[in-house]
């Protein structure tokens, strides 16, 4: 899948100061580095998402630095504390540069 | 004395309970039929978990896809599969557990793959998909997920009689140097290890299955050339007549499993 797309699930609803949980899943190669291409004999470089940011209504509250050995297609869930109705903004970056963005409205009552 | 008699009896009935603990048959609910189980419950508990789990399961990543090029007119007659089948929800919610069937056109057995790419030939002219591409995976995935929960139910008597008989004939040959057929592990061998992983009994129900090892999707038919592979046996092309008896043959093998599209396994 040359096309990385993201997902995010979040509640509909939370109370404030509930503690929710924010799942994501991406599609992402992973390629680990270690590979070597089938017919050229050639590395093939390494290109995994090596960092994870979450923002909640402009503030970082979750972010991650990842290293070689994670899964393709990763999927992270982590838990956030209600405090305003708002936007989470999911960002993962790879050793590219490129950065997948994903944003998620959140109600808290 | 009369305090030993009272243990004596405690250690007996301790002793009754634990042999009926023994012998009580696992329940495995919807994953068995009769003496038949779906490789989910072979599964560790943790990879049942992720297919558990509609959103964790990455190979939804894939049923989107699907869904979107359900609905995406393509080829010289400008149609999509959706503006004849509708809503995929109803019209391929048996397809999943009916297929491979037989094609009377062609005298032979068609997986789905195969009628995927009759109807993008024939009725929307257009290319059809490769075998294992994004677009073949994706669509293959979605429309069997449609059929999620249904019982598997391909039918083998009459004019398929002959080509189940094929398959039954290749699942019980051996071959390749290590002369095993998938009897052999499949078969006789279920629960058993082969070296680090248990062995399953080979059901088809959840495929095309997310396999961790492969971080992707796949369809039986590469499942299929990974275990010819792992037998020194050489493989069989994707959608090659050989494959395609087979799997009828191991779709009939797991009748009544439920569908499990998109299945996780190690």
């Amino acid at each position: 899948m040359a096309k990385v797309k993201a997902r995010v699930k979040v509640p509909k609803k939370v109370a404030k100061g509930e503690i929710f949980e924010v799942k994501s899943l991406i599609s992402h190669k992973m390629e680990s580095g270690q590979r070597k291409h089938k017919k050229t004999g050639e590395k093939i470089p390494r290109q995994i998402i090596n960092k994870f940011v979450c923002t909640y209504n402009g503030k970082a509250v979750f972010s991650s630095d990842w290293h070689g050995a994670v899964s393709a297609n990763p999927y992270l869930s982590f838990h956030v504390k209600a405090v305003d109705s708002g936007s989470l903004d999911l960002a993962w970056t790879d050793d590219s540069g490129a950065v997948y963005k994903k944003t998620t409205k959140i109600t808290v009552t | 004395m009369r305090n030993l008699y009272i243990a004596a009896l405690g250690v007996a009935a301790m002793t009754v309970t634990s042999i009926g603990t023994v012998f009580a048959a696992e329940d495995y609910g919807k994953y068995q039929v009769e003496d038949r189980r779906s490789g989910y419950t072979y599964a560790a508990k943790e990879t049942q978990a992720i297919q558990d789990d509609n959103f964790e399961n990455p190979a939804m990543l894939w049923v989107d896809d699907g869904s979107v090029l359900w609905e995406q007119a393509e080829g010289e007659v400008g149609k999509a599969c959706a503006s004849c089948h509708e809503d995929a929800a109803d019209s391929m919610k048996m397809t999943g557990a009916e297929y491979p069937k037989h094609n009377p056109k062609l005298g032979k057995m068609q997986n789905l793959e195969q009628r995927i790419n009759q109807c993008r030939t024939e009725n929307m002219k257009a290319k059809p998909f490769k075998y294992e591409s994004a677009e073949m995976l994706g669509m293959t995935t979605f429309v069997r997920h449609q059929s999620n929960g249904q019982a598997m139910s391909v039918k083998v008597d009459g004019e398929v009689a002959p080509f189940f008989k094929k398959g039954e004939a290749f699942y019980n040959q051996r071959r390749g140097q290590l002369d095993m057929s998938c009897k052999n592990c499949h078969g006789d061998n279920s629960g058993n290890m082969a070296r680090a992983n248990m062995l399953s009994e080979g059901q088809s129900n959840g495929f095309p299955t997310y396999r961790l090892k492969w971080q992707k999707p796949g369809s039986i038919h590469r499942r299929f050339r990974g275990c010819n592979k792992n037998i020194r046996a050489k493989p069989f092309g994707y959608g090659s007549e050989e494959y395609v008896n087979l799997e009828l043959y191991v779709a009939w093998r797991g009748r009544g499993l439920p569908v499990e599209t998109p299945a996780v396994r190690n």
